[in-house]
């Protein structure tokens, strides 16, 4: 309120790179070819109602997972000491450090029917398994790359709980069970949430995993779209809808999530 | 009220070989308002943790009713914490903060119902059941944490500087309702503080602490007026102390003077403390006194005057209820049990003299409730 400058920089960096290109695409998902207002766009989606399907229950599963192995992962990280936590912290993120799609190459060539998975259960005399081009692999790949972003979340918000709520309970006789229970798991919620939705919306966007991993098989949402721009059935105006319904989804989800953690201080959304 | 309920035996507590705790023994009995009275860094706080089961002593015994209790956890331990800062679950309101401890005990929702709601009318707080804690201030926070504990009907109630918050007129208030609360419900207190005035204003036993060893244990009264040694002396109130010599039973001399007192027990020409209470001593004019001595500061309190008056170059504070002016030449008469006399400690020569007047009673009046772990204390600010 005091100074208006300081503002200016976001102002127009919002502008930029958030307003305009969202403007852009509401412009295209009501028009079509010939620049007229339609409303055909939307009226054709349901088509694609599979693969809206598809792609919420593919991110729902790779976000469940990575909860089920990030939570106890920083929680019993948040006990180490910190050096430990230190050196642990660097491993989650060395993947980090290298390209996503040569990252995501890796695993295509560790899961093929001739790759290096199977070549080792070929030597135990387990016959190879169909593992690429599955729901299964683009899951893995989904919790594979964005497992440290649930990770990090919740470390901090456990790393920094005070420790004298957990005493507040233990003298109130609640033993390491009860107090996980009624303690700890709630008053880490804020990091489980924002974990929660940076899992879940790259998931659900993400074309590249599916591509590679999922080969045909799982199409999703990203591909969808990639396709409308890039691939062959050019239609950006058809793109722009799907892609503004997929918004749809995410803020739908975000405000679920929000309700879920109504009472806690707000959720760290990034 | 007479049977021993906690008894500390010989217990020693060390952080990184710096030791906290050096040989503390002392027994608690059952229903009594014990406080645990010293400076930052004493070891009472640590004494109150190895209590509540959050600390394990290096060596020594913990017994709870005669049972050795030192490696019970803190939820298997008939004690609960009102903690410094209170510790309120935060994603909790008020109601189930309280109802904490029942639910974990597995009471019926119709029970706990009504105990949250007497306990909210026994800490005045009915009607804010649903609020959330953060929306308290500071003197509910307090009450809140006082009724989750008592509403668990512990034997003991271990209390770490509660008062410390608050503002001097709500401390005031809550040392009463405290008082009161713990007269009623018949619940041994173990209270720490820093604060003389509050040890001495509720409690039945003070144990006085410093260095991690206990100074002096006894009722308030006994503390005032027998000191044990100079630290005891100068922490509790304001004393002169000065460097005295027992010819024999009854008679100490100092500054060259022989004066009647009422101690005896001493070696013949044993060097001992000399206690004399600010508050003792009468002044008169010049011609009439004892010792006679020039008049070099004084201070308006309220109630009275803190007059500093220079003897030979050792400065006394007097706390008179007339005026004297800086310069006058006054005298001033002291009869025997204006004297307390002490055996000589380490604390000799530390306390007790008003030279440097203003930074030492600033310092006594100062309440730094920092404490232990001064790192919070900063992030509240």
């Amino acid at each position: 309120m005091k100074t208006k400058t300081p503002a200016i920089p976001y102002v127009v960096w919002m502008a930029i790179f958030v307003v305009i290109p969202l403007f852009l695409i509401v412009v295209f998902a009501f028009t079509n070819f010939d620049g007229h207002f339609t409303l055909e766009n939307f009226s054709n989606i349901d088509v694609f109602l599979q693969v809206f399907g598809n792609s919420l229950w593919l991110a729902f599963i790779a976000t469940v997972i990575c909860l089920l192995i990030a939570y106890p992962f920083a929680y019993l990280l948040a006990q180490e000491g910190p050096v430990f936590r230190k050196i642990a912290m660097l491993f989650i993120m060395l993947p980090m450090w290298m390209n996503f799609l040569l990252r995501t190459y890796a695993w295509m060539s560790i899961l093929e029917n001739n790759g290096f998975l199977n070549q080792f259960l070929g030597l135990l005399g387990i016959g190879p398994v169909h593992l690429i081009n599955t729901d299964a692999a683009v899951v893995l790949g989904m919790v594979y790359n964005f497992l440290p972003f649930m990770i990090l979340p919740i470390f901090s918000v456990i790393e920094k709980l005070d420790n004298r709520y957990i005493e507040a309970a233990q003298d109130l006789g609640a033993n390491r069970r009860e107090t996980f229970r009624r303690v700890v798991f709630p008053l880490s919620l804020p990091g489980v949430l924002s974990g929660v939705m940076m899992v879940f919306i790259p998931s659900i966007s993400t074309f590249a995993i599916s591509k590679l991993l999922g080969g045909g098989m799982s199409f999703l949402l990203g591909d969808l779209i990639e396709m409308q721009f890039l691939g062959s059935a050019y239609n950006p105006h058809l793109g722009s809808a799907i892609s503004l319904m997929m918004l749809l989804l995410v803020v739908i989800a975000m405000l679920i999530m929000n309700r879920f953690g109504e009472g806690e201080e707000g959720a760290v959304i990034m | 009220m007479s049977k021993e309920l906690i008894r500390l035996h010989d217990l020693c507590m060390a952080f990184d070989d710096e030791l906290v705790l050096d040989h503390l023994n002392l027994y608690i009995k059952d229903s009594e308002f014990l406080t645990l009275l010293g400076p930052s860094g004493c070891g009472k706080t640590t004494t109150l943790r190895i209590i509540g089961g959050f600390a394990t002593p290096t060596s020594g015994d913990v017994t709870f009713d005669g049972v050795r209790i030192n490696d019970v956890p803190p939820h298997k331990r008939q004690i609960n914490t009102v903690f410094q800062k209170y510790a309120l679950f935060p994603h909790l309101d008020v109601f189930e903060n309280i109802a904490f401890g029942l639910r974990i005990a597995k009471v019926s929702e119709k029970e706990i119902k009504e105990r949250v709601m007497e306990m909210l009318s026994v800490v005045s707080l009915k009607g804010f059941e649903h609020r959330r804690v953060d929306q308290l201030s500071g003197g509910q926070q307090q009450r809140v944490a006082i009724a989750r504990a008592l509403i668990n009907q512990p034997k003991v109630l271990l209390l770490d500087e509660p008062l410390g918050a608050l503002d001097l007129r709500l401390r005031k208030d809550m040392q009463n309702e405290l008082k009161s609360i713990q007269q009623q419900t018949g619940i041994t207190f173990i209270y720490v503080t820093h604060d003389q005035e509050e040890a001495l204003t509720m409690s039945d036993t003070v144990v006085v602490m410093d260095k991690g060893r206990i100074q002096q244990v006894g009722t308030p009264e006994d503390i005032y007026n027998e000191p044990k040694n100079a630290f005891v002396a100068d922490f509790i109130g304001e004393s002169n102390i000065l460097n005295g010599i027992m010819h024999q039973d009854y008679v100490v001399e100092f500054f060259n003077r022989k004066f009647k007192c009422l101690d005896k027990g001493f070696a013949s020409m044993e060097p001992v403390d000399v206690v004399i209470r600010p508050e003792d001593i009468e002044i008169v004019p010049a011609d009439k006194g004892r010792l006679v001595g020039t008049v070099t500061s004084v201070t308006f309190k309220g109630v009275h005057y803190d007059t500093i008056v220079d003897f030979k170059g050792y400065k006394w504070l007097i706390q008179t209820t007339d005026y004297h002016e800086v310069g006058e030449v006054i005298g001033i008469i002291l009869n025997p049990d204006d004297i307390h006399i002490m055996k000589k400690s380490e604390y000799s020569g530390l306390f007790g003299d008003y030279s440097s007047y203003s930074a030492e009673y600033d310092e006594i009046n100062d309440p730094d409730f920092a404490e232990e772990d001064e790192e919070d204390a900063e992030d509240e600010n």
